[in-house]
């Protein structure tokens, strides 16, 4: 017998992973969740049918969210990760001592639950003293806040369920709000290759445009999500994410990272022309 | 607490039967079942066009029910405590007419607030049946129109002893509910009919968490707009009656404008709405509560915006309010309602029932979740930060006296003229005139133009208000009454 974990990437095309053992399935109030064990990805998590986090390949990802910013910016000290129930961003966060506070807020409180029992590898910065972990939508936590943060990271799932608010114009404006003067906001930024998934990269750019003068996207191969080029957005009501770049202090910060690297991160900002184009477009 | 089976839905199940049968249609509508149009039947689904049907006998007719439409009617009216529930199917613009050509006939008299719907005044220049109008308060903060006083309600009666009925509005667009219960005392110790439009009461029949419905207050005839809050599809509406009036007069009353093709998407949408909340209405609508609270709670955390609620309340013109209501003033963040509608949809992709001069005004229902209404505040709180501006105060809106020289169905049939609107001053008004929504007439036939009434025109306009209801279709020009 051979069972297979099955996501549509778009109407025409399908992407499949050869299951050894579901490990859990849960309907909450906001979402399907589902646990699941492979060869090739090991343990991974999907919501709603689409694919969070895969133990193998979830590096590529939480490097490509956390290290960029916090190499434009060491000094960053309070962080707000929105989403991000899988923990995988704390963790990479928890690893820069000169940050003080990481706040969490995460809707789906069986998420974290879950991912804890299931991907001890991501969570396992949860219960570290400086994560405080919210369990609330997202856009009602960043409406309170004003003039707080230095670092805000979209760990959204994608807009087509509880995620949808977090590609609104409301919640950029409110994230606006909520950064300090020279602060900095990261989104997973959707694909720009399947339309589905290139509408929702479009429209969260055009939000965040219409706020931050500086607003940048860049790009990582991530081999489980919907056609592997996946994009991250980098605004900023003051730094430039190339020029900024802080390397040597970074470097000398001596951290390893199994994806990022000082080089890596002033390429993936040079983007396809298809996507610029798409950008422009937005 | 029913002793009907309320889990029942006899329409939705015989269409579910007659479906199964799998009858050859050489009958209307002609799309048959969806294969002679189909790009409409994959728009709309094979569902929805397979019973897209007539009347026949396994499906009963709705001009003269007497299987499975009466059954679901008998239902309805139970969970409405009604003493019968008619299943309408062109708006609750037709239960509004209904009610009135019910309670009066030519010349007759009706008492009723300004605030009417322009469906009421409507029927009234159908039938010729004649307004006397009563004060709605005013808000004067807020701008909003109100509920009528007791009082004021008694001086008409005094003032017009044969007066046939009284209209009420329970409640207004805006929430607000007038002293039915007395009003219902008063009318019935002189003989008048109550007939409630209740086009935004639904709710009030499936919790005690809402002001009292029109017929547990002994009101006569009530229209509800199952399809506002209720859940059922647009145009779908229930006409309740009470004990003393007649049902099959009703009926006749009906069946003089109602179509002779029922939709049955309609009336099954009616007829499962009905039952969802007859068996899970109270849990459904102390959510929609919860919601609407909840909102009003955040929204007046924003600097600015004012949520009103049951502070409202003042056992005069407001003697109740309709808590699932989520009714914002907007002035003091120096932007009118209608303009933080207009930026609601337009930069944040949220639509919302409708801004006036002073207001905007949201309806949660049945449908609602706590995500969407976060989106909603949220939306607020960032038009709160970018466009607040010194408060830009209100227009002053005192009730305008209408003075009423003709009938409203003379004045409309009359000879007429149309005259620039601005040299229309002390003419007589053959047409309306109305701030569309919330549709409550500036001016309708039969009523003198005012300076007062041609300046608020003016600003309306200026502000974005959609006005109509004029012929010409700019509203720069106006009917006047030239003859009879």
């Amino acid at each position: 017998m051979e069972l297979w974990y099955t996501e549509k990437h778009s109407d025409d095309v399908q992407f499949s992973i050869r299951v050894e053992k579901q490990l859990y399935t849960e309907e909450t109030e906001y979402q399907r969740i589902d646990v699941m064990t492979s060869k090739e990805f090991g343990t991974f998590m999907t919501l709603d049918g689409l694919m969070m986090v895969a133990e193998k390949d979830e590096f590529i990802y939480h490097d490509m969210i956390i290290h960029p910013p916090m190499a434009v910016n060491p000094d960053i000290k309070n962080v707000l990760v929105i989403g991000g129930g899988d923990g995988g961003a704390v963790r990479e966060l928890a690893r820069y001592s000169g940050i003080e506070q990481i706040d969490l807020a995460e809707i789906d409180r069986t998420v974290i639950d879950v991912c804890r029992r299931f991907l001890p590898s991501t969570t396992c910065a949860l219960d570290d003293p400086r994560v405080k972990i919210h369990y609330e939508d997202g856009l009602k936590f960043i409406r309170r806040k004003a003039d707080f943060y230095d670092l805000i990271v979209v760990d959204s799932t994608d807009p087509f369920g509880p995620g949808e608010g977090l590609f609104t114009r409301e919640f950029y404006g409110n994230c606006y709000k909520a950064l300090k003067e020279d602060g900095i906001l990261v989104n997973q930024h959707e694909s720009p290759y399947y339309k589905t998934y290139a509408d929702s990269f479009q429209r969260a750019h055009r939000s965040i445009r219409g706020f931050f003068p500086v607003h940048m996207v860049y790009q990582a191969h991530i081999p489980t999500y919907p056609s592997g080029h996946w994009l991250f957005g980098f605004a900023s009501k003051h730094y430039h994410p190339v020029r900024d770049l802080q390397a040597e202090r970074w470097n000398n910060l001596g951290l390893y990272t199994k994806y990022y690297n000082t080089d890596l991160h002033v390429g993936s900002f040079a983007l396809p022309t298809y996507v610029k184009e798409l950008l422009e477009n937005a | 607490m029913y002793e009907l089976p309320q889990s029942k839905a006899p329409i939705y199940e015989a269409l579910k039967k007659f479906k199964s049968m799998r009858v050859v249609p050489f009958d209307v509508p002609g799309h048959k079942r969806g294969k002679g149009n189909k790009e409409l039947t994959d728009f709309l689904g094979e569902a929805c066009m397979s019973v897209d049907v007539n009347s026949m006998k396994p499906l009963d007719n709705l001009c003269h029910p007497v299987s499975v439409i009466r059954e679901a009617e008998e239902l309805a009216a139970e969970a409405f405590s009604a003493k019968h529930a008619f299943f309408m199917v062109n708006g609750t613009t037709s239960a509004v007419q209904a009610m009135i050509f019910t309670a009066l006939k030519e010349g007759d008299k009706i008492i009723m607030p300004r605030n009417v719907h322009r469906s009421a005044i409507n029927a009234l220049v159908v039938n010729g049946a004649v307004p006397v109008y009563v004060n709605p308060g005013v808000n004067k903060r807020l701008g909003i129109p109100l509920g009528m006083r007791v009082s004021d309600v008694e001086a008409a009666m005094d003032a017009h002893p044969d007066a046939k009925a009284v209209f009420v509005n329970n409640p207004t667009y805006y929430g607000i509910c007038s002293d039915l219960r007395r009003i219902v005392a008063l009318a019935h110790s002189r003989g008048m009919l109550v007939l409630a439009d209740e086009a935004h009461g639904t709710h009030f029949y499936f919790s005690d968490l809402f002001p009292v419905s029109a017929m547990e207050a002994g009101a006569d005839m009530a229209a509800v707009s199952m399809h506002k809050n209720g859940g059922s599809l647009t145009q779908s509406s229930f006409l309740l009656i009470g004990s003393e009036v007649s049902e099959g007069y009703t009926r006749q009353c009906i069946n003089l404008t109602q179509t002779t093709s029922g939709s049955y998407l309609l009336m099954s949408s009616l007829d499962l709405s009905r039952k969802n909340l007859a068996l899970n209405g109270d849990k459904i609508y102390a959510k929609v509560l919860q919601m609407a609270e909840y909102a009003r709670e955040e929204i007046n955390k924003i600097d600015g915006f004012y949520a009103y609620g049951q502070e409202l309340v003042n056992g005069g013109d407001i003697f109740d309010f309709d808590r699932a209501k989520l009714s914002v003033y907007t002035r003091d963040i120096g932007l009118a309602g209608i303009e933080v509608y207009d930026m609601l949809r337009d930069d944040y992709d949220i639509q919302i029932e409708f801004g006036d001069i002073g207001n905007i005004l949201a309806i949660l229902s049945v449908g609602d979740t706590n995500l969407m209404i976060e989106r909603l505040i949220s939306a607020l709180s960032e038009i709160a930060r970018m466009h607040k501006q010194p408060s830009a105060g209100m227009f002053d809106h005192e009730y305008i006296t209408p003075r009423v020289d003709m009938t409203p169905k003379e004045a409309f049939f009359a000879k007429k003229r149309a005259v620039r609107l601005a040299d229309s001053e002390g003419l007589l008004c053959s047409e309306f005139v109305m701030c569309y929504p919330p549709g409550i007439p500036i001016l309708a036939p039969g009523e003198r133009i005012t300076k007062e009434i041609l300046d608020y025109i003016r600003y309306a306009k200026e502000k974005g208000c959609f006005m109509t209801g004029t012929e010409d279709v700019n509203i720069d020009y106006i009917n006047v009454v030239t003859g009879r």
